[in-house]
């Protein structure tokens, strides 16, 4: 708009500084099949990963399908109760295991991580590949369980429920131990280069907050996943050879299966949750043009959340006898997380107050997210009070509580973050408007679904149920429908990101105007992403970025005075 | 939008009745939990309103169009407003925490005088022992009078959930678990099984009866002289449906997770270690005691042991009952 | 480490063959990669917690079933254990600080060692197996204590033991069919009582296992009259007194956790040459499941670690490393020392505290 320095350098627009530089683009270089299935590029690594998450997400979706269909009559609907309980497990599982967990560190932490941070890659790239090699192996286990008999426990494997049932209990239980090992690596990964390859000048506080958000992340991730990974080898071990330590039959204590198993699975929760917020305050500060408010209270709000979520495992587990001592600490220290996540959603609206908020499709993502993790964290009220918890625990209210906070908050972050980094990673712009569209839709279609869950749950509708008492009627129909509109939703998403990859416009280096590094470089960045030491500054400091009409996009432009 | 105006308008009439929300309040803690449920709605609606009220009216007012610009230079911290909305929601959870807890309490202690009656949770059935040994399907109770109930399973993890009494407890096995209630008028309320257990986890239900005052232990003393009141057939259709065998055994002939009743008597069946057995009186016997003895072929062997469980009048009754189903 | 990459790196600087592209400083690379093994150690201290967690709860609630338990465990062979493992981590230390200061000889030499040691406990571990495997002294479902186990624990005192109790003798050399199905049936009536019908059941335990074995009823009169155990332990295994035995009667048995024990007069037990006064505990199969679930991950570990030693020298041997890079030696090094400090945890745990 006011620029007045009118001469446009190459990089400005985008690109590269002629076509022979654009051979550097990470994408086309190397070629070749076989380069990419041995890539130690962070950047490849990381669609190599949002490759599988996305299928991951695909089939565990189309289990969500066949569910809400089945549902949609009590009884017999389309498939039959034993069908049906291995639908849930697996939808459960890949969802959790498979795609929600690594869906943002690993597929698009990956590619934004050494970018945002100013590094040319992550710090052992080697054991970066090794993961998604064991997400791989970790995935074919758990989908093998589907062919080889089925799982029917539910995602949480209580026993003696699963040591006694028939199925692929052990092959999908192999799975998660190995996807473990693959979170595993990545967090670990995560940390050392946030630890040690920081660039001069980029300071903890200089730090873009997705980066305080993914180490907060990393930090979960490799605290809590061993937990699950010996839980998940005494399962097997119990089920192979009789070991008998959480067999009651065999003298055993089954609720120490739960606290082992939540020890790792309320973590997990916020290893979901928290990179979804991080992503958020970038977005929220971009798309208002104005400087993140809060940036240490953001910051430290997410390393309170990654402490304070291996605190309050025993939620899960009010009804199930534990001491009353115990399920009053664990209520009391349940409440204290919702501290942190109201100083982030607070200070997200103090940084939207009096700004210049640009509506595109990252920014209506953001604000659902405001509406949808509002109802899924107030709703966590709910379940923290003991009293109303015991109501309303295994009921449709849960199932619709942690929809909320994971698909309203994490999948809805996703999308956001996949659309907010789309053009970077494949230099191409998608449909706008479709865009706008298919966030309003997936808005509309989520609701539908989940609000008539939380009614029915509260109404006593219990979940995991094949059959239900006709009164619920109304309600899973309402949900299906959801459902189904989502699903419209999703293939719409598909299609237009599809159709940009082929015959998408050029993507401009710096489209939203971000001030991270990663809009510091060419979209899509060259495979060593840094020629030189990038220069450090504020992340969030928009002063001297401008619109470009020319470009389509923004341009940075120093203060009178400079180059 | 309009489901929440509906919601609010619900909450508002809250009473014993069902509302939009919640079941209706059949115990003497419902309405304890009920105003938690409500103080924690309410105070949620309010911060759910603010928040989503300001995202869109900044999202509108704000909005980036032609001819708009704000002073490029904002402040991006403020002490007093974040200590404001870190304290005052810390303030805010204490009550939410402490009504939660001390509702808890007062749904967990059962009180001293309490009726005592004993539950027996398995794949996919309950059961309810009197005070005199008789087992019912259905958990029977006087009205205006505390209940005990201690439970116990057969095999897997239940959990026992009355919606109308918010009453939940899982039941593990290996352990008694303890759940009481009080209700508070005469009528009849569904049961749930809540953790999951399995095929018919969503089948597993039964019902509360709460009789009127005066009229439960006529009842109980009626119910409990079926053996000798009834033919045995009758005794033993009686027994099949309270004591679970209908939750696996069909009686037309239709396969459920056993074979089914029809028709068995004296028929030859293929057990699964490969040898034949007739449908005799001690094979039935046999099987009821003992079920993992002689499993028949393609059918699990998932049925508990009824030992110590029936009395021989009631096996031998079952037995006639089985005869009857040619 | 040795390997270029193809993807990295803009601007072949010269730099050594073992420093990667995108660190800027050997430095930065060795803290880099040393942070990264510190974080990795934490999650091997977190995968064994479970464990360790399983421990303290099952301890804290049934001490009685690890005081008992551990007395089977040998001390002897666990302490020579514990020094062939101390001693490891001496050369496995030195091997460090020889690399350091560029003698390769030396270096290979005391890795070897370190390995050799390894192998060493691992031998030992395989003898302490196989008797535990021989004795049946094994994890819930496959706990079944034999009657030669008791020779081989106790010698000729046990014997003398059998002898005296001779009903019970007879019950172990037969282990008949029928008293296994008789055990089984009394496990299974405990089962649905629970601990708290305890005295109940133990009737349908003592008179099922009289009604099983003929010979037992005669030397231990049902189970009413008396006390009674609820192991499958037998008589000689136990090495319960003779003397003792006729005044207190043990009667049920079973294979099952849950068959329940009437608190009664102390029997006497005689347990690798330890005395043991009170009843026999319950589930003592659970101390023998964590036994081998934390020896055993621990086991496998130190095959890893036996692996990572020789890859060390097989990389020493091809002059990888120098007085300037030895990052994968210290590295190695360090997972060795954690294998180590586990086992010094676990040795005390297991075979000491009782």
């Amino acid at each position: 708009m006011n620029v007045t320095d009118t001469s446009i350098t190459p990089a400005d627009l985008g690109g590269y500084a002629s076509r022979e530089a654009e051979s550097e683009n990470f994408l086309s270089y190397p070629k070749g099949i076989l380069s990419w299935l041995v890539t130690l590029d962070h950047k490849r690594i990381g669609i190599l990963y949002l490759i599988c998450i996305l299928t991951a997400f695909f089939i565990g979706g189309m289990f969500a399908l066949l569910i809400r269909t089945e549902l949609l009559t009590p009884g017999p609907t389309i498939v039959d109760a034993d069908t049906y309980n291995q639908l849930f497990t697996l939808h459960g599982a890949i969802m959790i295991f498979l795609f929600i967990i690594p869906g943002i560190p690993a597929a698009l932490g990956n590619f934004a991580l050494p970018l945002m941070l100013g590094a040319k890659d992550v710090a052992f790239p080697r054991l970066n590949l090794t993961s998604w090699y064991l997400w791989l192996i970790g995935a074919a286990f758990t989908v093998f369980s589907l062919v080889n008999g089925g799982a029917d426990t539910g995602w949480t494997f209580y026993t003696p429920y699963s040591t006694q049932t028939d199925g692929a209990i052990i092959s999908i239980t192999m799975g998660v131990f190995i996807l473990g090992f693959s979170s595993i690596l990545t967090g670990l990964n995560f940390l050392v280069t946030i630890h040690r390859l920081r660039p001069p000048g980029m300071t903890w506080f200089k730090m873009p907050l997705f980066l305080w958000a993914i180490y907060g992340t990393a930090i979960m991730q490799v605290l809590a996943t061993p937990v699950i990974g010996i839980t998940m080898l005494l399962l097997i071990v119990e089920r192979t050879l009789g070991f008998g330590i959480f067999d009651p039959a065999l003298g055993g204590d089954p609720v120490l299966f739960q606290h082992f198993f939540w020890f790792y699975s309320h973590p997990a929760v916020y290893i979901m949750i928290l990179p979804a917020l991080g992503i958020m305050s970038e977005i929220f500060s971009v798309f208002s043009r104005k400087h993140i408010f809060g940036y240490k209270f953001i910051a430290f709000s997410s390393i309170v959340l990654a402490i304070l979520s291996f605190l309050v495992w025993g939620h899960h587990m009010f009804p199930s006898g534990q001491s009353q001592l115990a399920n009053f600490v664990f209520s009391a220290l349940t409440f204290t997380v919702s501290i942190p996540t109201a100083i982030k959603m607070f200070n997200w609206l103090a940084t939207m107050y009096k700004g210049e908020i640009v509506l595109k499709t990252p920014m209506l993502y953001a604000l659902s997210f405001m509406f949808l993790f509002g109802i899924g964290g107030l709703t966590g009220l709910f379940l923290g009070a003991l009293a109303v918890d015991i109501h309303l625990h295994d009921t449709y209210f849960v199932v619709a509580h942690f929809h909320y906070v994971m698909f309203g908050g994490t999948v809805i972050a996703f999308l956001a973050g996949l659309h907010y980094w789309w053009p970077k990673v494949f230099g191409r712009m998608y449909n706008e408007t479709l865009g706008r569209i298919g966030a309003a839709i997936i808005f509309v279609g989520f609701n539908m679904t989940f609000l008539s869950q939380f009614v029915m749950g509260s109404q006593g509708m219990p979940r995991r149920y094949y059959n239900y008492l006709d009164e619920y009627t109304i309600y899973h129909h309402i949900s299906t429908g959801g459902s189904y509109l989502m699903a419209v939703g999703f293939f719409l998403i598909a299609g237009y990101l599809l159709h940009s990859l082929l015959k998408g416009k050029r993507a401009p280096a710096n489209p939203w105007g971000g001030n991270t590094l990663e809009w510091h470089v060419p979209s899509p960045p060259p495979y060593y992403n840094f020629k030189e030491a990038p220069r450090v500054g504020d992340p969030y400091d928009f002063s001297e970025i401008h619109w470009d009409e020319r470009i389509e996009g923004y341009v940075f432009r120093k203060a009178e005075g400079s180059a | 939008m309009g489901a929440l105006l509906i919601a609010l308008a619900g909450l508002a009439l809250a009473g014993k009745e069902k509302t939009f929300w919640l079941p209706k309040q059949s115990s003497t803690i419902a309405a304890e939990i009920d105003w938690v449920w409500g103080f924690i709605f309410w105070l949620s609606a309010i911060f759910f309103v603010i928040i989503v009220g300001l995202t869109i009216l900044f999202a509108i007012q704000y909005r980036a169009r032609p001819g708009y610009a704000t002073a490029r230079k904002h402040s991006s911290h403020n002490m007093t407003l974040e200590l404001t909305w870190t304290i005052i929601p810390s303030l805010l959870i204490i009550p939410i925490f402490w009504f939660g807890f001390k509702a808890y309490l007062d749904m967990t202690v059962p009180p001293a005088n309490s009726y005592e009656i004993g539950v027996t949770a398995q794949r996919w059935a309950w059961m309810f022992t009197y005070p005199n040994g008789y087992v019912d399907e259905n958990l029977h109770v006087p009205v205006d009078r505390p209940v005990k109930l201690v439970m116990q399973s057969e095999d897997v993890i239940h959990s026992f959930f009355v919606p109308n009494f918010r009453v939940k407890r899982d039941i593990v096995p290996g352990r008694y678990n303890i759940a009481w209630f009080e209700a508070t008028e005469a009528g009849e309320h569904v049961i749930f099984c809540t953790e999951y257990c399995g095929t018919g986890h969503s089948d597993m239900l039964s019902k509360v009866v709460v009789h009127p005052a005066g009229e439960f232990e006529p009842w109980l003393e009626d119910a409990s002289n079926f053996l000798d009141k009834l033919a045995p057939a009758e005794a033993g259709a009686m027994l099949y449906n309270m004591r679970g065998c209908k939750q696996c055994h069909t009686v037309d002939g239709t396969i459920r997770i056993g074979p089914s009743f029809k028709g068995a008597w004296g028929a030859e069946h293929a057990l699964s270690d490969g040898s034949k057995v007739t449908v005799e009186e001690n094979y039935v016997r046999q099987s009821i005691l003992d079920p993992a003895s002689q499993v028949v072929a393609g059918y699990d062997a998932v049925m508990p042991t009824y030992k110590g469980r029936l009395k021989d009048q009631e096996i031998t009754a079952i037995i006639a009952y089985i005869k009857s189903l040619q | 480490m040795g390997k270029k990459h193809s993807s990295d790196g803009a601007g072949h600087a010269e730099h050594p063959k073992w420093m990667q592209h995108h660190f800027d400083t050997p430095s930065q690379q060795f803290a880099s990669s040393k942070m990264g093994m510190w974080l990795f150690l934490a999650t091997e201290v977190l995968l064994f917690a479970g464990l360790f967690c399983a421990y303290a709860v099952y301890r804290a609630n049934h001490m009685e079933m690890f005081v008992f338990g551990h007395q089977f465990l040998d001390v002897k062979w666990g302490a020579i254990n514990t020094c062939v493992l101390l001693f490891s981590s001496l050369t496995a230390a030195w091997s460090v600080r020889a690399a350091q200061v560029g003698q390769k000889t030396l270096m290979i030499v005391l890795l070897f060692l370190t390995m050799c040691c390894g192998g060493g406990f691992m031998a030992i571990k395989y003898v302490e197996y196989s008797h535990k495997i021989h004795d049946g002294l094994l994890w819930g479902t496959q706990y079944k204590p034999t009657g030669h186990a008791a020779e081989v624990i106790h010698g000729e005192e046990a014997h003398a033991a059998g002898d005296l109790g001779g009903a019970h003798g007879r019950v172990d050399a037969g282990h008949t069919e029928a008293e296994q199905v008789a055990a089984i049936e009394a496990a299974h009536g405990a089962k649905a009582a629970g601990d708290a019908k305890a005295a109940g059941d133990a009737h349908t335990a003592g008179d099922a296992h009289a009604a099983g074995d003929g010979n037992a009823t005669t030397a231990a009169p049902p189970a009413e009259a008396g006390a009674m155990h609820a192991t499958e332990l037998p008589a000689d295994v136990l090495a319960i007194d003779a003397a003792e035995r006729s005044a207190t009667q043990p009667a049920a048995i079973g294979p099952r956790g849950l068959v329940p024990v009437a608190e009664t007069d102390a029997a006497h037990a005689e347990a690798g040459g330890h005395h043991w006064e009170g009843p026999i505990p319950d589930n003592v199969h659970i101390f023998f499941g964590i036994y081998f679930g934390m020896t055993g991950l621990h086991g496998i570990h130190v095959l890893i670690g036996m692996i990572i030693l020789g890859w060390l020298i097989y990389r020493a041997l091809k002059n990888d490393f120098s007085p300037e890079y030895f990052t994968p030696v210290d590295l190695g090094v360090l997972y060795w020392h954690l294998v180590d400090l586990i086992w010094i945890f676990l040795f005390p745990l297991l075979y000491l505290i009782g």
